[in-house]
């Protein structure tokens, strides 16, 4: 699986995990928080404790889906001085360890800033398969669409319970990668009850495409994932694990410890 | 013409609808809404006499003489949308956004104030409508503009402060949009200014353009004639939008949108996005903003809380782009100078916002001949800035 990249390196994670009967446990952590180096780490944590894809965030100033755990994140990496250079730089390093699929999660203005053509080339340099653009509705996307398709990198479009039938099929032809379908109404964060309308969405959906379906937002617990894995082909968990980051930042090896094991947990869950 | 609405909401390279999936059919839903009240008589004649009978319109077209002997040049008008119920132009949209709720059958109004200016407005609607209403306002402004925060509990709303980010305007749009994400099937977002994503420009200005239309109107009865420039402050621009929108198709006349300069723009501590500021994405639309080379959004200031945001709606970075509207910055201090200006020569104290166009209006008016005239909206009473104003002037 070395040699494909992009979308083809998604597709090609998804294909095996399916036909092993299984699903992906998508991990997202934000790049810089607290550092770089710290990032490197915790992402081959992930990975070797049973990540099947990496979403590495790019903070914002205003991330307005996120809720007060990743907001908190994307803080502390802004404050440190994360930019998207530096993380582009940061997996252009981690590709010499791992060749784990990564995607970014950011918001449209960082990328645009960097300018669209130019991160699309300078993404696919470093090793970036996909970008998730959580404020970039189907609609708005194609001109960040193109020239990530050029370089055979993958826009990964979002679904919510509220998408109407016709925006879903508008989602599905536009997809690259996976559908991240966006479990509940709300912003990211731990929730102590499963998202009733997550089921409903995936059904319909799958109804629509044969895309990959990783569900997210709101999946906290081993016991959670394993409810919802069965309807979709990997579960994103994103605020659960940079709470346990939070919680160890003066102690790496402590945090490093408990992201494993954790990881492990919802691994078997979600497989 | 003004309640038109753009292909995908696009002004020229500006606008458009960079939201949450979640809030896209929402903002859908929206449009579908405008366009059928838009042209419903029946909401149409609710709305009109909502505005004549409970906010007190038309407001007045009034020649400030005494203020035009001290300049010494142009004829001065000012357009007292201070004289509205809730003391400022804010009620125009409110009234509007509300009754479209209630249409819609919305349970819940939310809102983000930074002034407090549109958050009491919202907060007035709601009572009116008896719809539940809570307000999103950075900490920072609720301790400057206590005195609306108090008018908005009376008015039986939560005025929610938010601590995140910059702690103002900005923040408290984007607690706003999560409240909305949220509960985005029975909450209605009453959006404050004519920024945001489609359709939210073009609703407000839809709402706001009875200034302009009305001001156009008077000044033809009084001079006989349009007037030389149209003056207005510009925070996100709602009642810029609103003036403008009554003489963009006079070409002879000089549409002129006021930012707040803070310190000055040249030390970085202002909120002059369109004079200092470059294309971006903040809150659902291409527009100038406020950001650094990674396309971080920058902090702001000014001594307006209702002009302390780094971003501006589209339609009017599209007027700055064709070169249809020009744009200037005035300091703290020069509004602060404008306050007691027109304090002293006229009487009315005016909110630290419309201040700002009232500067503006002080430095060119002398520039100018005598037979020339100026119209200055007039936003907003300065009665919820005398804290801020004991501290500087007293």
């Amino acid at each position: 699986m070395e040699e494909l990249r992009g979308t083809e390196r998604l597709a090609a994670t998804f294909a095996t995990l399916k036909a092993e009967g299984k699903r992906a446990f998508i991990a997202y952590v934000t790049a810089g928080d607290p550092d770089m180096e710290t990032t490197k780490e915790l992402v081959l944590t992930l990975e070797k404790n049973g990540a099947s894809i990496i979403e590495l965030g790019v903070p914002f100033s205003d991330p307005v889906a996120d809720g007060p755990v990743i907001q908190e994140a994307a803080g502390r990496a802004l404050a440190g001085g994360t930019t998207l250079p530096k993380v582009l730089e940061t997996v252009r390093a981690l590709r010499q360890e791992t060749s784990i699929p990564i995607v970014l999660l950011t918001y449209y203005n960082p990328v645009l800033r960097f300018g669209l053509a130019r991160f699309a080339c300078e993404a696919a340099a470093s090793g970036v398969d996909g970008v998730i653009v959580a404020d970039l509705p189907a609609e708005e996307g194609g001109v960040l669409r193109e020239p990530l398709d050029e370089m055979g990198l993958a826009l990964i479009p979002l679904a919510a319970p509220t998408s109407t039938p016709e925006r879903i099929q508008l989602i599905a032809e536009k997809a690259r990668g996976f559908i991240y379908c966006v479990s509940l109404l709300g912003v990211t964060g731990m929730r102590a009850d499963l998202p009733p309308d997550a089921a409903a969405l995936l059904e319909r959906v799958r109804a629509m495409t044969d895309v990959p379906l990783a569900l997210g937002f709101g999946i906290s617990t081993a016991e959670h994932a394993a409810i919802v894995a069965p309807n979709c082909d990997g579960v994103i968990v994103g605020s659960a694990i940079v709470k346990l980051i939070a919680k160890n930042l003066d102690d790496r090896a402590q945090m490093l410890a408990e992201v494993g094991a954790f990881a492990r947990e919802m691994a078997a869950a979600v497989g | 013409m003004t309640g038109q609405l753009t292909p995908n909401g696009r002004f020229g390279a500006f606008g458009g609808a960079f939201v949450p999936e979640t809030l896209k059919p929402a903002l859908e839903e929206l449009e579908a809404a405008f366009r059928q009240m838009a042209d419903d008589p029946a909401f149409q004649e609710e709305f009109q006499t909502l505005l004549a009978e409970y906010a007190g319109r038309p407001s007045r077209l009034y020649f400030a003489r005494r203020l035009t002997e001290h300049l010494g040049g142009a004829r001065v008008y000012l357009k007292r949308e201070d004289l509205n119920h809730t003391g400022s132009h804010k009620i125009n949209n409110t009234l509007g956004q509300v009754l479209m709720a209630k249409r819609m059958g919305k349970k819940r109004v939310i809102a983000e104030t930074g002034a407090g200016q549109h958050g009491v407005a919202t907060a007035t609607a709601c009572a009116l409508f008896g719809i539940p209403c809570e307000v999103y306002m950075g900490a920072e402004d609720v301790e400057r503009q206590a005195l609306n925060v108090l008018r908005m509990q009376l008015l039986g709303t939560k005025v929610i402060a938010v601590t995140s980010g910059t702690r103002t305007l900005k923040d408290a749009i984007n607690e706003a949009m999560r409240d909305w994400v949220a509960n985005v099937q029975d909450t209605f977002y009453c959006f404050g200014t004519a920024a945001g994503p489609h359709p939210y420009p073009s609703i407000v200005r839809y709402f706001q353009s009875v200034i302009g239309v009305e001001a156009r109107a008077q000044i033809i009865e009084k001079e006989g004639r349009l007037p030389d420039a149209v003056l207005a402050c510009v925070g996100g621009g709602s009642n810029a939008m609103g003036m403008f929108s009554g003489f963009l198709d006079d070409a002879s006349v000089r549409l002129i949108g006021v930012e707040a300069g803070g310190d000055g723009v040249e030390t970085g501590r202002h909120s002059a996005s369109l004079t200092a500021g470059i294309p971006g994405v903040l809150h659902g639309a291409v527009s100038y903003l406020l950001q650094d080379d990674d396309g971080q959004i920058m902090g702001t200031h000014s001594i307006a809380a209702g002009l302390d945001y780094p971003g501006v709606g589209p339609q009017l970075s599209y007027l700055k782009d064709s070169g249809r509207a020009e744009f200037v910055a005035i300091t703290d201090r020069e509004a602060l100078e404008g306050v007691r200006i027109l304090a002293l020569t006229e009487g009315i104290l005016p909110a630290l916002e419309s201040a700002h166009a009232i500067a503006q209006a002080a430095k060119m008016a002398p520039q100018m001949s005598p037979d020339s005239l100026l119209i200055v909206n007039l936003s907003g009473r300065g009665d919820k800035d005398v804290h801020t104003l004991a501290g500087e002037v007293g």
